[in-house]
Parts: structure tokens; C-alpha cells; sequence
């Protein structure tokens, strides 16, 4: 309990750090009334936005407003949409969730059993193509796999389309696309573009922890006993290293989060990256600092989750914690 | 000397090195070796618009990769944006380099409350995404060059400073540390000059990696059209600039590019791996 504390306590210092960096950075460089106001426009016209503004204000001032509105659920409203900026992202949530989420599942269903492989047959021909591809995998830039993917499935082979959402049904109030043929045809592209990063890390993790426990004792005695390979390797090894792969998801979702930007815009997917990109290309600030406000947010919260996960998982980690 | 060799040895070192070494001389060169200078407008002719590759054009050069719109060959635009992607990802890593080195042994050395404040920072940073954290700062600062070199250091320097910060650590305890503390030396002087040369091959090989994710930033903000401006065509702006004209089949202004783009980083991280093999002492088995 007092660690679940402290980590809240860690996790709010952070939030309020980084909402006085995103207030600074975002809101003290440069004049947003130029961006609203035709900077020709008579002097008393720019005074009396400024004023409705609170830009007259101190800054710290300003930032205290910034913060009580903020928790109030008011980020601003958005400049260009005309709406308050964190409904917006609200709206753009769902889409984001659901290619995120369909990523992970993708990497998992591929990445743990290729992991298996390569790292319990470590010395094999396949194993050293499973790594070489994992390396591809993490460095070659998300954009460009995109664009390759396009160009094959879409382009060439006719099989999907290039971009956007297609038909969603409402689904618990949100709306989806996994139910419909034509949305699951959108959604394969950009979620196997996004799970690329993904699998290649959970692919070198698995394998790197098969390497290791492949070693131990427990693995030597159970061989041993003439137990099946695929149960040791299965029931054996692939619990022992489950806490680092659940660690790993947890931390991989908040970059999935904020990775869906280069993919969103790539395949005009309507989430909340495109919503930023597109925000930051007109400066629309209620929404760049409300989104980036929320990424941070949903980012120390699933940390913290996954740290309550591996501590329920591996009794270690709290006793460890504890002291 | 041995680890040395073993890099050698590694064919795919030698294949990545290659790729590395045509990219740079290809980057410096590049006024020498284009056809032409895709930004005179002068020696563009909209005749030569969108050419397919393998073509020769009304004046009778060669486009080895096609023209764009404007008739611009699309192998020198390439030799011209490799320059700026390899000048904006060198400069970033040396200034995030030193920056996040500095950090690393003044905490290392200093201990205390600034190693901690220091480190506080240095995880808080590490626990977010770098796409986050350089949409953050493009968002601040806005987009341009200097602000693309700025962003990617806001990004590396933190990885840096912990290595630094983890392998300085380690050497502090040494006897020559010791023996040179005895001679009175400064601290500045023993941080810099006896330490640092001791922590440089963990270093390096972050540095490696680094210089392949500072490409990858770049390339991606230029793409997402956040990075750098429309007049200084990168790689990644290359890419973004022929994507519209892939969807009606004429691929290669984005293809070819992007090919560059993907071999180049492909290099540098085998580069990063093979040299993290050699020195990691698990591996031998």
C-alpha cells in the first residue's frame, strides 16, 4: 500500500513537472493572439483579445488559471474546431485505442512464439533470421514501412484500401470498426504497420529470457526428468518470463500511443495522433497542450499499472519495494 | 584488440560499414557527384516533369531514379537530402553526446543530492517515448532546422547521461582513480580525462544507435511535415513530397528515397548491434 502511495505521489509530481514544461513551452514562446486576431486589425481589437485572454496576466498567474480550468475538465477551446479541445481528443480516442490495442495483439500472438524459437534453438539458421528480422523490425522507421505496405497491399495487389477508417458500428457507445468486414479491411494495414515495433521488441525480450533460463537449473533437472521439450517450454519457461513481457506491454502501449501519430497520418486513420500533427501544423495550442497533457496522463497511469501487475505477478519485486 | 578484429570479421560489418561509408562520402560530395543542383531552379526544366526512371531528359542528362513535378532529378535530390539528414543526425548526437555525457559524470562524481536530482530527471525523461518527448518540444519550439537539432538532442541526451552516469560508476572505484586523486588532480580533470576515455566503448556504442534513431526522428518529423521546412528537402521531406504522386503509380519519388533512407539506418543499427556483440562478454559462449 505504501508503495501504490508513493508511486501515485511520483506520478502526480511528474504531471504537474511536465504540465508546467507543456504551459511554458507551449504557451510562452510565441503570441497565440496572432494566430486568432489578423494581426492588421485595429490596436484596441488586440488589446481586448489579450485581455479576454488572460495574456495580460503574469504568467504564473495565467498558469494557476491553466490548471484550476484543468481540473475542471477545461483544456480550451479549440481554435479551429471551435469545440473544447479535450472532447476533441476524447472523440478520437476510440479510434486510437483500437488500433493500439489490435497492435499489441499482433505482436503478441507473433512475437512470443517467434521469441520462443529463436531463443531456445539460439545457434539455428532460423533463429539468426528471426533476430535479423527483429533488428529490421525496431530500426527501420515506422513511415516508411507504411508506405511500402501501401504501395504492396494496397497499390499493386488491390487487396485493402490506403487510408482511412471505413464503416464502424457503435459498440458500449463507442464506435468501431472491428465488427464490419470493410473496417477490419482499414484497420489491417495500419495495425500491422504500428505492431512492427512492437513484435520486433517482444520478439528479442522472449528471446533474450529463453537464452538465459535455458540454463538454469530448473530447465537442466526438468530435461532431466524427460519431460516434453514444448512443456518446458511452455509451462516452464514461458511463466518465468512473462513479467518482463507484461512490463514491457504495459510500457510499449503509452509508445504505441504516441507512436499511432506517424501511422494515424500516414493511412488518414482519424485518432488522436493525426488530431496533434494536424493541430501543431496551425498551432491550435488548447489541443496540442490538452493532448499532450492526456498522452502524459494515460502514460503514468498504465506505468503504474503495470507495476502493480508485476508486483502481483512476482512477490520479489514487492519485497524488494518494500524495504 | 581482439573485439576490434571481431567487428572486422563480421560480414555484416563489413557490408554495413560499406553502406555507411558511400552514404557519408556520398553526403560530402554530393555538389560533385549530382548531375545537377536539384534547388537551381535554372537547370530544372518542366519538360523533364515526372520522367520515370532510366529516362534521358530534353537536354540529355540521365535520371538514374525519375524527376519529380518539377522535373528535379530525383538522384541528386537524394545526394542533396543525405546531406542534410546525415548533418542534422551527426550534429544532434555530437552536441546530445557531450551534453548527456557531461551530465552523466558531474552526477557520477559529485553524488550526493545532484546525482540524484540529476538521475530524477534522467528517468523521469527515459520513461516517456521519444516520439512524445520530440512532438513536445516540436510543438514548443516549432519546426525548422535548428529546432529539428534541438528536439532530437531534447530527445538522446538523457540515454547518454545514464550510460555515462552507469559506467562512470564503476570506474570511479579503480585504483587509477585513486592514484590520481592522490596526486591532487581536479575533479574536472580527472572526470574528463581520466575517466570519461575509460567509459568510451559503452559509449560509443550507444552513440552508434543513437545516430541511426536521431536519422529516424528526423526523417519522421520532415515526413509528418513538422520538421524541416519545404525549402531544405531532407530524406524523410523527400519522401513526404512524393507521397501524393505514389498514389497515381508514380512511385519513384517517394521509392527511392526512401530506400536511401531505410539502407542507411538498416547500416547504422547493424553497425550498433555487431559492435555490442563484440563487447558483450555473454555472448562468447
Amino acid at each position: 500500500m505504501a508503495f501504490l502511495l508513493r508511486r501515485l505521489l511520483q506520478g502526480i509530481t511528474t504531471l504537474i513537472v511536465v504540465s508546467l514544461l507543456i504551459f511554458v513551452g507551449v504557451f510562452a514562446i510565441g503570441n497565440p493572439v496572432y494566430v486568432l486576431v489578423d494581426p492588421s486589425s485595429p490596436p484596441e481589437v488586440i488589446q481586448e483579445t489579450i485581455r479576454n485572454l488572460g495574456l495580460d496576466r503574469p504568467l504564473y498567474e495565467q498558469y494557476l488559471r491553466f490548471v484550476i480550468a484543468a481540473l475542471h475538465g477545461d483544456f480550451g477551446t479549440s481554435y479551429v474546431h471551435a469545440q473544447p479541445s479535450l472532447l476533441l481528443i476524447a472523440h478520437r480516442l476510440p479510434a486510437t485505442l483500437e488500433l493500439v490495442v489490435t497492435s499489441l495483439c499482433i505482436a503478441v500472438t507473433i512475437g512470443v512464439p517467434l521469441g520462443l524459437v529463436a531463443g531456445y534453438w539460439a545457434r539455428s539458421g532460423l533463429s539468426r533470421w528471426i533476430s535479423s528480422l527483429a533488428v529490421l523490425g525496431i530500426s527501420v522507421p515506422t513511415f516508411w514501412i507504411g508506405l511500402v505496405l501501401i504501395i504492396v497491399f494496397a497499390l499493386d495487389l488491390h487487396l485493402v484500401p490506403t487510408g482511412g477508417r471505413g464503416q464502424t458500428v457503435t459498440l458500449l457507445g463507442m464506435q468501431t470498426s472491428l465488427l464490419t468486414i470493410d473496417g477490419l479491411r482499414h484497420l489491417a494495414l495500419p495495425a500491422l504497420t504500428l505492431s512492427l515495433f512492437p513484435t520486433a521488441l517482444i520478439v528479442r525480450l522472449t528471446r533474450a529470457g529463453i537464452r538465459e533460463h535455458r540454463r538454469m537449473d530448473y530447465v537442466r533437472f526438468a530435461r532431466a526428468m524427460g519431460i516434453a521439450r514444448a512443456r518446458i517450454l511452455l509451462q516452464y519457461m514461458l511463466r518465468n518470463i512473462l513479467i518482463p513481457i507484461v512490463t514491457i506491454l504495459g510500457l510499449v502501449f503509452g509508445t504505441l500511443i504516441a507512436f499511432s501519430v506517424v501511422t494515424e497520418s500516414i493511412f488518414s486513420w482519424p485518432g488522436m495522433g493525426k488530431l496533434i500533427i494536424d493541430s501543431i501544423k496551425v498551432s491550435d495550442r488548447p489541443v496540442i497542450v490538452a493532448y499532450l497533457l492526456f498522452v502524459v496522463t494515460l502514460f503514468l497511469v498504465v506505468n503504474l499499472v503495470v507495476d502493480m501487475i508485476s508486483a502481483a505477478l512476482d512477490p520479489r519485486i514487492r519485497l524488494a519495494r518494500a524495504e | 584488440m581482439d573485439r576490434f578484429q571481431a567487428v572486422l570479421a563480421s560480414p555484416g560489418s563489413v557490408l554495413a560499414g560499406g553502406v555507411i561509408v558511400l552514404c557519408v562520402l556520398a553526403a560530402i560530395f554530393a555538389p560533385l557527384i549530382a548531375p545537377q543542383n536539384p534547388y537551381d531552379l535554372a537547370q530544372l526544366s518542366l519538360i523533364d516533369s515526372e520522367s520515370s526512371p532510366l529516362s534521358t531528359g530534353s537536354t540529355g542528362m540521365f535520371f538514374l531514379f525519375g524527376t519529380d513535378d518539377q522535373g528535379r532529378d530525383i538522384f541528386s535530390a537524394i545526394l542533396y537530402g543525405l546531406r542534410l539528414s546525415l548533418a542534422v543526425a551527426l550534429f544532434a548526437t555530437v552536441i546530445a553526446a557531450s551534453l548527456g555525457v557531461t551530465v552523466g559524470l558531474l552526477s557520477a562524481y559529485a553524488g550526493g543530492r545532484i546525482e540524484a536530482v540529476l538521475m530524477r530527471i534522467v528517468d523521469m525523461q527515459l520513461s516517456f517515448p521519444a516520439v512524445l518527448i520530440a512532438l513536445m518540444l516540436i510543438a514548443a519550439l516549432g519546426s525548422g532546422v535548428e529546432k529539428v537539432i534541438l528536439a532530437i538532442i531534447g530527445v538522446q541526451w538523457a540515454s547518454y547521461a545514464r550510460t555515462a552516469r552507469g559506467a562512470a560508476l564503476v570506474e570511479r572505484e579503480r585504483e587509477y582513480v585513486e592514484a590520481a586523486r592522490c596526486l591532487a588532480y581536479g575533479k574536472p580533470r580527472i572526470m574528463f580525462l581520466h575517466i570519461l576515455p575509460n567509459c568510451l566503448a559503452p559509449l560509443s556504442i550507444l552513440a552508434t544507435v543513437e545516430i541511426g534513431a536521431a536519422i529516424t526522428i528526423e526523417a519522421t518529423l520532415s515526413f509528418l511535415g513538422v520538421g524541416l521546412p519545404i525549402t531544405q528537402p531532407s530524406l524523410g521531406l523527400l519522401i513526404a513530397n512524393g507521397y501524393p504522386f505514389m498514389l497515381s503509380g508514380k512511385y519513384w519519388l517517394s521509392v527511392f528515397p526512401g530506400i536511401v533512407l531505410m539502407t542507411l539506418v538498416i547500416a547504422v543499427n547493424v553497425m550498433g548491434e555487431v559492435i555490442r556483440e563484440a563487447f558483450d562478454p555473454r555472448d562468447g559462449e
